[in-house]
């Protein structure tokens, strides 16, 4: 058995294109499969991506596509890449980031294979756990195809080492060019803070901050706890903050150590995204709010006092 | 480009832009679903059903664009059990022309829905296919990619905007790091994400219009391709109750708990 790992990457603040996190815990959820992990890298001027994931503990091989065509990894022209190189192998995985869920479907149906998505638990080879109807209940799906498609959740497996590896690495000529799609452009959000899928502590508000300028409240106790700052659904709907501080169901999934959800009511959708927290702390006017139910510590305060008191005290 | 900057020829476009749009028939938002006691899946019986709310996205994105004189027509197609009628009439009633049901009672793959789609596509010739990107049973996140990759279109997946220009569509999409930007030559495939639109409700009168638009069923067998899967249900469980927690009296209290009792602090 050898399995091929999709790495992904983004930017950071200073614009370098650097491994996402995530790819260590598709790294890992490889890892429980068994057999010889190999990472793709595909993209244009990813020679430093590549290089981090040779370093990625239990990688034996790099496979490094670096073509114009896979720039910003536009999935028309991954994909096929993706397909062929894939046919050889028992398993494709990628993180369930916006990049793995863009590119794998694409692969799965050129292969002609279901795709199981969002695994959080490998129970052999074949068998894997995966939660449905936004985590109200986990199926546990076998699959007998001759290549099996897959995406990872990242907060069901444990990174692996970021180093401690030495893979060789290895050049992939094959450029897929389908020409029917181009990149125009992106923004993205800038932050030193931690990012938020892989924060040890994630402060959250919803629609109760009232409005963008009040989430100054949940930045001054996250760059105190060290956190990163996350959203409801009803917050980002409200244009309160943007789209990708959103956790939920569809949004961001996390787990963090420490979760602090600040004037969010408690939604299903929002739920799905946090509730394999470690510990959950709800911080709300109404006591009555569904976020309690989850909570381990709940505190009904008017949170425009409390904030700032946690701020001080913490 | 010839011919762009020809307005009759953009006339004609416009005016022969087809878009269909695929809507699902799930559980409702709203809805905490229950497994059933044999593992089997969950209960559904006697739940309220409801169209995915990605698709209603879908479907007020596809209005917007023929009230703006860019689409022609819009066609709505499920893949699903003879209910999803239901769901077909309300996005005839928010605005869709016609409406076709490939009728399967069986619970299908998302690669199988894809492949029903795929045939619907190769009959119908849209312009563009406008899809969910989720549907929130499931949960997977495949069925639009998997289309384009079957019909060899480009895909804009979790839509926030789009822009339709001559033979091209520009679509803003919400990705990790924040919002990126793709051209896509037409016919595309779109799927939503929650910021594209707000989805308007249907009119009492829309409502009984829609009662008199045109909604042909299908049965799946007829479309000839295999739905067959390589994915197994072994057993569908409830999640991992979280234990009990407990309620603090004040800031104090909870930063004492955070730091002695739960050490995370």
């Amino acid at each position: 058995m050898t399995i091929l790992v999709i790495a992904d990457y983004s930017k950071d603040a200073q614009d370098n294109k650097v491994l996402a996190p995530a790819t260590l815990n598709t790294v890992a959820a490889a890892a429980k499969i068994g057999g010889e992990i190999h990472l793709l890298v595909a993209g244009a001027f990813v020679g430093a991506v590549a290089e981090a994931a040779a370093n990625i503990a239990g990688v034996a091989k790099v496979l490094v596509a670096d073509n114009a065509a896979y720039a910003h990894q536009l999935t028309e022209n991954v994909a096929p890449l993706v397909a062929e190189l894939g046919k050889g192998y028992s398993h494709i995985l990628a993180a369930a980031t916006s990049n793995g869920k863009n590119i794998l479907p694409r692969v799965a149906a050129q292969l002609d294979v279901d795709q199981i998505s969002e695994i959080i638990s490998v129970e052999s080879a074949d068998t894997f756990k995966r939660p449905i109807y936004a985590g109200n209940a986990i199926a546990t799906v076998q699959s007998n195809a001759s290549v099996k498609v897959i995406t990872v959740r990242a907060t069901g497996f444990d990174p692996v080492a970021a180093v401690g590896g030495s893979a060789s690495v290895e050049a992939v000529a094959a450029a897929h060019d389908a020409g029917i799609s181009s990149f125009v452009g992106e923004e993205l959000a800038k932050s030193d803070r931690p990012e938020l899928t892989a924060a040890k502590i994630v402060v959250s508000g919803g629609r109760g901050m009232q409005n963008g300028d009040n989430f100054k409240h949940l930045y001054a106790l996250a760059d105190k706890l060290g956190a990163a700052v996350g959203a409801s659904r009803a917050a980002v709907d409200a244009g309160f903050v943007p789209n990708d501080m959103q956790v939920g169901q569809t949004g961001k999934i996390v787990a963090p150590q420490l979760y602090i959800a600040v004037g969010i009511s408690g939604a299903i959708q929002h739920l799905a995204g946090m509730k394999d927290s470690k510990v959950i702390v709800a911080i709300n006017k109404d006591e009555e709010a569904p976020i309690f139910q989850v909570a381990d510590y709940g505190l009904v305060a008017d949170l425009f006092e409390a904030i700032p008191e946690l701020v001080l005290t913490a | 480009m010839a011919g762009v900057s020809d307005c009759t020829f953009l006339t004609m476009i416009s005016e022969s832009m087809k878009i269909l749009v695929a809507v699902k028939r799930v559980v409702d938002y709203n809805v905490k679903v229950r497994v059933k006691a044999d593992h089997s899946g969950v209960d559904l019986a006697n739940v309220k059903m409801s169209m995915n709310p990605f698709c209603e996205i879908a479907v007020e994105e596809a209005v917007r664009l023929k009230e703006q004189g860019i689409a022609s027509e819009i066609v709505v197609v499920s893949v699903g059990p003879s209910t999803a009628q239901e769901q077909l009439r309300t996005a005839l009633a928010l605005g869709a022309d016609r409406a076709i049901l490939v009728e399967s009672a069986e619970d299908l793959t998302s690669l199988a829905v894809a492949k029903l789609l795929k045939v619907v596509v190769d009959k119908e010739q849209p312009r563009l296919v406008i899809l969910g990107k989720q549907a929130i049973d499931s949960d997977n996140n495949q069925t639009g990619q998997m289309l384009a990759a079957l019909s060899g279109y480009g895909q804009g997946t979790f839509a926030s905007k789009v822009d339709i220009s001559g033979d091209t569509i520009a679509v803003t999409r919400e990705v990790d790091g924040g919002a990126q930007t793709v051209a896509l030559k037409l016919p595309a495939i779109v799927t939503t994400d929650l910021r594209l639109n707000e989805p308007r409700y249907a009119s009492l009168p829309n409502i009984m219009k829609a009662k008199k638009k045109p909604l042909e069923v299908v049965t799946a067998d007829a479309l000839g391709v295999s739905t067959a899967s390589t994915n197994t249900t072994v057993k569908v469980e409830a999640p991992a109750a979280r234990s009990a927690g407990i309620m603090v009296k004040s800031v104090a209290e909870l930063v004492e708990k955070l730091k002695n009792e739960a050490k995370v602090i």
